[in-house]
């Protein structure tokens, strides 16, 4: 089970609930549950809407995208129904925080859910957790079932005639691309979850040809908080265009690792060396991973930055999921680049050639390299392979592998060459040739 | 489709099938899911299950073939009654993941995939499970164990072998 983590720097919003039970349908109800979408009800669609684009909460999957903006492009008339889907496949490595919210108060996404469909004028909802996530997507089923036992879902929910929502969990069978928007919806209609093109955007065309609103589980969890508290409440708790709170989960060589919620903005620097503790063993830090693996690395001298989404992109990085990894300085910047790309290879879904062939290459240079039988020209190669991945691929997967290699060989470019002069880590942990498999056979 | 005769599921499994392709607006997106329970009965997703699942579907194997391919939980050979799958993703790399996975595979004597001679214990290296700050993390089948170290792996494979592990379904 998950320990549950404090700091007196943390501001509980979403995390209001965490380890208080508030799984049961009755201590939820006991703790505001359920009034946000009885308000809703209340107040209507437009009213949702605008309280959501005044608490400027920008999308916790890792776009940054605001959501009121995002509900507001679902056409108001549609020939076709219009869905909400919940992304719960969480899968960027570094990001646990789904899982804490799932166990802890899977009822707030179920109300988020709720409430998303009244603002879009949708009648069905899908929650979507990854196929691992099994202990998790029974917490969930159970919630959804107390739901309907109790008439908050159904037909005429809440007493009120002719609101009718339903809500559909579904497992997926282990696959990271799935978690793009598009691939999501693939997967969700019984197919490979391969991208689709864009335009058209979800919003217009999306699950089963309808105007479909997908947002990942944090954002929707946070949705009945918001309007309980008021638009223009949640955003003061945050930065300029980028409201409220986050919940970080910060992994790696620190001496408290965890879930921590907090406020936008916060700094970086105080993330790793007051919330969370510091550096394990008191170790010097060498680099941050600031928003799950995809995000290009910052360099022990570049976090005295802001945890917002501005804030990071002016950094050069990305705020990302919010899934902070910190190395400290016994880690092979080599090693760690290699672990990297052995992941993206390994997931990409091979639509684009840019992204099959690129992260391919991009990892077999890179264990030849790591193997020690690298030279100089290799770097330059591995450069070229990413920039040459960067935007050109349906998702944004292709990005998403080129990125963290470009930073590794950009600010470590020197640990690169002096890699190739034998100053390497004494055991490798990538072994060269794992026990009992045919010999360079590789782990995947 | 009408429920199946001569099912190859379990009959709660068959009953959850007869239930799954009711309840989308496309029945096709049972699919993923049937798969994944389906190998939770079966053990792994064999002919017969693509089968009956085109059947049930109304799809061609093909089809479902092409579905199964795609998804990395998905086999179609038996794993052991207990599959260890230990993250060396970034965050449990960190924090031991590969010293654990190496731990594992001279405990069990069996790599990557590899299954044990009594078919108790499968083990696998896999990509991120969403444990990552609670490192290093392994599944056993969905259960997860957390904050790991050669010693307590040993003791969880322990309590597996004698039958007093967790397995949630």
């Amino acid at each position: 089970m998950p320990t549950l983590v404090s700091h007196p720097d943390e501001v509980r919003v979403i995390s209001r609930r965490f380890g208080q039970g508030a799984a049961d349908i009755d201590k939820y109800l006991e703790l505001d549950g359920y009034k946000a979408v009885q308000k809703s009800l209340d107040q209507g669609a437009e009213w949702i809407i605008n309280e959501m684009k005044a608490s400027g909460l920008r999308g916790r999957g890792g776009a940054g995208f605001p959501t009121g903006m995002k509900w507001s492009f679902v056409p108001k008339q549609s020939e076709k129904p219009k869905y909400v889907l919940v992304n719960g496949d969480e899968s960027e490595p570094g990001t646990c925080k789904d899982h804490v919210i799932f166990l802890h108060d899977p009822h707030a996404v179920v109300e988020g859910t709720i409430i998303a469909g009244l603002a879009i004028g949708a009648k069905m909802g899908f929650i979507y957790l990854r196929g691992e996530y099994r202990y998790l997507l029974k917490i969930v089923e159970k919630a959804v079932a107390d739901a309907y036992a109790k008439g908050f879902l159904g037909k005429n929910i809440f007493g009120r005639e002719g609101v009718d929502f339903d809500i559909v969990t579904q497992s997926g069978a282990g696959a990271y691309e799935v978690g793009e928007e598009s691939a999501l919806m693939e997967s969700l209609e019984g197919k490979r979850g391969v991208p689709r093109i864009k335009p058209p955007f979800p919003a217009v065309v999306g699950l089963y040809g309808g105007p479909t609103v997908i947002n990942n589980a944090e954002t929707i969890a946070n949705v009945p908080h918001i309007l309980l508290m008021g638009g223009p409440e949640y955003a003061k708790l945050g930065t300029e265009r980028n409201g409220g709170t986050r919940l970080f989960g910060i992994s790696g060589h620190v001496e408290r690792p965890g879930v921590y919620e907090l406020p936008m903005g916060y700094s970086l620097r105080k993330a790793i060396y007051e919330v969370a503790g510091g550096i394990k063993g008191g170790k010097q830090l060498k680099a941050v991973v600031p928003g799950g693996s995809s995000c290009p690395v910052l360099k022990a001298d570049e976090i005295d930055v802001g945890l917002d989404f501005d804030q990071m992109a002016k950094a050069g990085t990305m705020l990302g999921s919010g899934g902070i990894v910190v190395l400290d300085e016994t880690v092979s910047i080599v090693e760690f680049a290699l672990r990297t790309i052995r992941f993206y290879q390994h997931e990409s879904c091979g639509w684009c050639i840019p992204c099959r062939e690129g992260t391919d290459w991009l990892k077999k240079t890179l264990t030849r390299f790591h193997a020690g039988a690298g030279n100089k020209k290799d770097i330059d190669n591995i450069q070229y392979l990413a920039e040459n991945m960067m935007g050109r691929t349906f998702c944004p997967l292709g990005d998403a592998a080129a990125m963290p290699t470009l930073g590794f060989i950009k600010k470590f470019r020197s640990e690169f060459e002096e890699y190739l002069e034998g100053k390497r880590v004494d055991t490798p942990l990538i072994q060269i040739q794992p026990y009992g498999e045919p010999e360079l056979a590789g782990a995947h | 489709m009408a429920a199946i005769s001569n099912s190859i599921f379990s009959p709660a499994t068959a009953a959850r099938f007869d239930y799954l392709v009711t309840i989308y607006p496309v029945q096709r997106s049972a699919l993923v899911p049937m798969l994944l329970y389906a190998q939770d009965d079966i053990g792994y997703v064999s002919d017969e299950v693509v089968a009956e699942i085109a059947k049930r579907l109304d799809l061609l194997e093909l089809d479902v073939r092409n579905v199964l391919s795609y998804y990395s939980m998905l086999r179609t050979k038996p794993a052991g009654k207990y599959n260890v799958q230990v993250c060396t993703n970034i965050s449990c790399m960190l924090r031991g993941g590969f010293e654990l996975l190496d731990h594992c595979k001279h405990k069990l004597g069996i790599g990557h995939k590899g299954v044990t001679e009594d078919g108790l214990f499968s083990l696998e290296e896999v990509e991120c499970i969403g444990a990552c700050c609670w490192a290093p993390a392994v599944q056993v089948n969905y259960d997860f164990h957390e904050n790991l170290t050669p010693a307590k792996i040993d003791q969880v494979l322990e309590d597996y072998a004698a039958g007093r592990g967790t397995d949630v379904k």
